[in-house]
């Protein structure tokens, strides 16, 4: 620019430039002044901010909520992987010599830790306790129920992919009928869980949405409030940059003490919760106990809440700065 | 310092308020700049400060042909004119000090130097004892001159004035007025906009007067060149 050219020969009367390095100083010095200002502003002005904070606090705990919910849903289910067991129902014809060669070589596979014999006899012992016939199965001619061997996998072969593919194999067996896994619930738990995830995650995709809104026309009100004076530094030589600033830096706090609400308020309910499903658990005789949030994501929250207050406010202030002219 | 050849200024809707203004302003010079509201001044100190662009013709700043300034480089721009209204435009919220501080915090002035620069802004029209005052506290000949401090706060080679004593009484409007010219006996080029005909007769510097956005007086040289 010729600017330069021309300051050469200007007297020492005129002085309006500044150093490159004063210019990077104060820029320092107005963040720091700015970021501490704004936060300021903010904590000075509950009646203002409280409501928005309050808000954003919500929609960021609702889907911390929903996380929490399906870390522990997932390690409930991944609880009960390692309960997985097997049946395998012979044929009718099978003898009990055949049954007995059958339970010995299944023994002696690795994939097992306990192989159960269950004959017929037992089997509708059983099946008279538990399914209510009772005396109505002593009018049976002949007993129904098929020899049964329960396979209980050793925890290296629990996966249920891995059960799934031992139960084809040993359906091809000769004497076996039927081979049947008892984890069709936990398919079911599973499928269920993974419809949920998707539904929190479009639900949690909304309510960030829903942030950047709230931010952005908290932030335009904001601007428009100081629409004169931004008016009269525009007039006195101000940069976008530096108008910008302090808004900006306005959108990053209402994001970030929303997101150390939401934190907040997560944990408190996860408190509130852990006595009741740790009584639950007691009544299931189960060793279960209620995850709370990992420091790593309450931090990724507080990031993802100051990013959005941050998007908020820039969005808001693009909009809004360029309408501002000096009149 | 400034140069005007043959602008033109149309509104959207219509209006022309400038309709081929030439002159020049040499550097270093003061003028007034007169004429009935709605010819065309504020237009024109508009358009030197790059709050409107000309609809055709040039304008030249300080050797700049400010249509080649990008808006991005318009605050850039505004800091080398020192601008007075009116209405004063000055922060309520903010006091004395810090109103005029506030160029030099904008430019980035460094900590060390603001406080001296404001005070010597301050000391020149005649308020440091009230740095620490609101604007609302002061009288309205007091605002103005914070107003002017704060244009000459980081001393730039051009004041721009616009009806800088509309608001004033006559004895107060001549303080003001005799505040410029002692600006311009250092070397600043200070253009005013005003229809205080007696004030600016006495004040014996050249005149160019505007009528429905035409030049009816130029007692600068008109500069007009292809």
């Amino acid at each position: 620019m010729s600017a330069t050219k021309s300051g050469t020969k200007k007297s020492s009367a005129t002085s309006y430039r500044v150093s490159f390095r004063d210019r990077f100083r104060t820029a320092l010095k107005l963040h720091k002044e700015n970021s501490i200002q704004t936060l300021l502003d903010i904590l000075r002005q509950p009646t203002n901010s409280l409501m928005t904070i309050l808000v954003l606090a919500i929609a960021l705990a609702l889907p911390s909520a929903f996380y929490l919910f399906m870390t522990n849903a997932k390690a409930v289910s991944q609880s009960w992987d390692g309960g997985i067991k097997m049946a395998l129902y012979l044929e009718d014809s099978t003898s009990d010599k055949q049954a007995q060669e059958l339970l010995s070589q299944l023994n002696s596979r690795p994939e097992f830790k306990q192989v159960t014999f269950v004959s017929k006899d037992d089997a509708l012992e059983e099946f008279k306790d538990y399914s209510g016939f009772g005396e109505a199965l002593n009018y049976l001619d002949n007993n129904p129920m098929p020899y049964t061997i329960t396979l209980e996998p050793t925890a290296s072969f629990s996966e249920p992919s891995q059960l799934e593919a031992l139960a084809q194999e040993l359906s091809q067996l000769k004497q076996v009928d039927q081979a049947k896994l008892d984890s069709d619930w936990i398919k079911k738990y599973n499928s269920i869980l993974t419809i949920s995830e998707q539904i929190a995650t479009f639900v949690s995709l909304m309510l960030a949405l829903g942030v950047l809104l709230i931010v952005g026309n908290t932030i335009r009100l904001a601007i428009l409030n100081r629409r004169e004076e931004i008016q009269v530094i525009k007039l006195v030589g101000a940069t976008d940059a530096f108008i910008r600033r302090p808004f900006l830096y306005a959108g990053f706090w209402y994001g970030t003490i929303a997101a150390l609400l939401a934190a907040l308020m997560v944990n408190i309910v996860f408190i509130l919760l852990q006595q009741s499903t740790s009584h639950l658990a007691q009544l299931y005789s189960s060793e279960f106990s209620l995850l709370g949030l990992a420091p790593s994501f309450t931090l990724g929250l507080l990031v993802i809440g100051a990013l959005l207050g941050l998007i908020g406010a820039w969005v808001s202030v693009r909009k809004h700065l360029k309408d501002i002219n000096p009149q | 310092m400034i140069e005007f050849h043959q602008v033109f200024k149309r509104y959207e809707g219509g209006h022309e308020a400038l309709k081929g203004v030439s002159f020049g302003l040499p550097r270093g010079e003061m003028a007034f700049l007169t004429g009935h509201s709605g010819a065309g001044k504020s237009t024109l100190l508009k358009l030197i400060a790059l709050m409107e662009r000309p609809t055709r013709g040039q304008i030249i700043l300080d050797d700049i042909n400010i249509s080649n300034v990008k808006d991005r480089q318009i605050p850039y721009h505004r800091r080398k004119i020192g601008m007075i209204f009116q209405d004063h435009r000055l922060l309520f919220d903010r006091t004395v000090y810090d109103n005029v501080a506030l160029p030099l915090v904008i430019a980035g002035v460094s900590d060390r130097d603001i406080p001296k620069r404001v005070r010597a802004a301050l000391d020149k029209v005649g308020l440091l004892t009230k740095e620490r005052q609101l604007p609302i506290q002061l009288s309205g000949g007091e605002q103005q001159r914070v107003g002017i401090a704060r244009a000459v706060v980081n001393k730039p080679p051009l004041l721009l004035a616009d009806e800088p004593t509309g608001n004033l009484d006559p004895e107060l409007s001549e303080d003001i007025m005799n505040l410029f010219a002692q600006f311009n006996q250092v070397g600043v080029s200070v253009l005013i906009a005003s229809h205080d005909l007696g004030l600016i007769a006495r004040m014996k510097h050249p005149v160019i007067a505007l009528k429905e956005g035409r030049t009816i007086r130029n007692e600068l040289a008109e500069v007009d060149f292809a």
